[in-house]
């Protein structure tokens, strides 16, 4: 039962693609599209990871740190700007989410 | 052959737990199943020899945003019963771009993108060097400019949510460092003269 590159890519991609099945059956409910992003980029960090060790090069262990901090960073402004418009609207069904439409 | 019992059992939690996030009728739920996405992920990558990548993902993911995903969903009062209705009509059409990215993804980036990926071993760090050494060599050396952005990306990031969600509440007697400083005894003791005999007020 060797492991190759292939099953980790397969897992990758699968987790790609529940990520985006999840921003689309939670349509309403931001908090679940943020968590889905962050299961997309957790694939992209397998990825990277895989291909590191697979081929030798510690760039994409690098990047996969970059990918990181800036998963954290878009999950806190995520998270801000979820808690304002609740403040503001009371709600946070994304179909409301219309005040800049002109 | 504990190398491929241990991912496959680590890869269905991950991708189980994953379908849980999405699927969970609570967001609390949904939270923590993501929270064991990470773990497992983190495992993943142990498994793949990326030993300091794994505990970052756990002291940043499990311990940062998860918690932080947690505080936001138990700090708004939202009825989530009615945002999770009519969330099955987009079942077909979500299922069929499902199967299709899914396919797309497995058949043209894994048979295509890397031709001798089946003869391929992993090979953690080389030489004598842990992972966490080797990767600090590269990190601090070849990209410390990415590295300075990616501490001010950080920064704006702190900044940024900090004055999202500052609120100056009306009515709050607030610290005024400049005013305490420029006061001077004119302004804070008034003298005045009373005769003996008369009283003060």
């Amino acid at each position: 039962m060797q492991v190759g590159l292939n099953n980790y890519l397969a897992v990758a991609a699968i987790l790609f693609t529940v990520g985006v099945l999840g921003i689309f059956l939670n349509r309403k409910n931001v908090i679940i599209i943020l968590m889905s992003i962050e299961l997309i980029l957790l694939s992209v960090n397998i990825n990277f990871v895989a291909f590191s060790a697979f081929l030798g090069n510690l760039t994409g262990q690098v990047f996969a740190l970059f990918v990181l901090t800036v998963a954290a960073a878009e999950a806190a402004i995520g998270l801000a700007i979820l808690v304002v418009y609740f403040r503001n609207r009371g709600t946070i069904a994304v179909e409301t989410v219309n005040l800049m439409k002109g | 052959m504990l190398t491929g019992i241990a991912f496959y059992l680590f890869s269905a939690v991950l991708i189980g737990a994953a379908l849980m996030v999405i699927a969970s009728r609570n967001p609390v739920h949904s939270v923590l199943f993501l929270i064991v996405a990470f773990f497992n992920a983190a495992a993943l990558f142990i498994l793949l020899g990326a030993e300091f990548l794994a505990l970052i993902l756990l002291i940043v993911y499990v311990g940062a945003v998860a918690v932080l995903f947690l505080f936001v969903v138990m700090m708004l009062d939202i009825e989530f019963a009615e945002l999770k209705r009519g969330a099955l009509q987009y079942l077909p059409f979500g299922g069929l771009v499902g199967v299709v990215l899914a396919a797309e993804l497995v058949l043209v980036g894994i048979r295509a993108l890397v031709p001798n990926a089946g003869s391929l071993v992993p090979h953690a760090t080389s030489g004598h060097l842990t992972n966490t050494e080797a990767l600090g060599r590269v990190l601090y050396t070849d990209y410390v400019y990415y590295f300075e952005t990616a501490g001010l990306i950080l920064l704006v990031a702190m900044i940024g949510a900090i004055v999202l969600t500052l609120r100056h509440k009306p009515g709050v007697r607030r610290q005024k460092i400049a005013v305490q400083n420029a006061r001077d005894p004119r302004l804070a003791i008034e003298l005045i003269d009373v005769q003996p005999g008369q009283g003060g007020a």
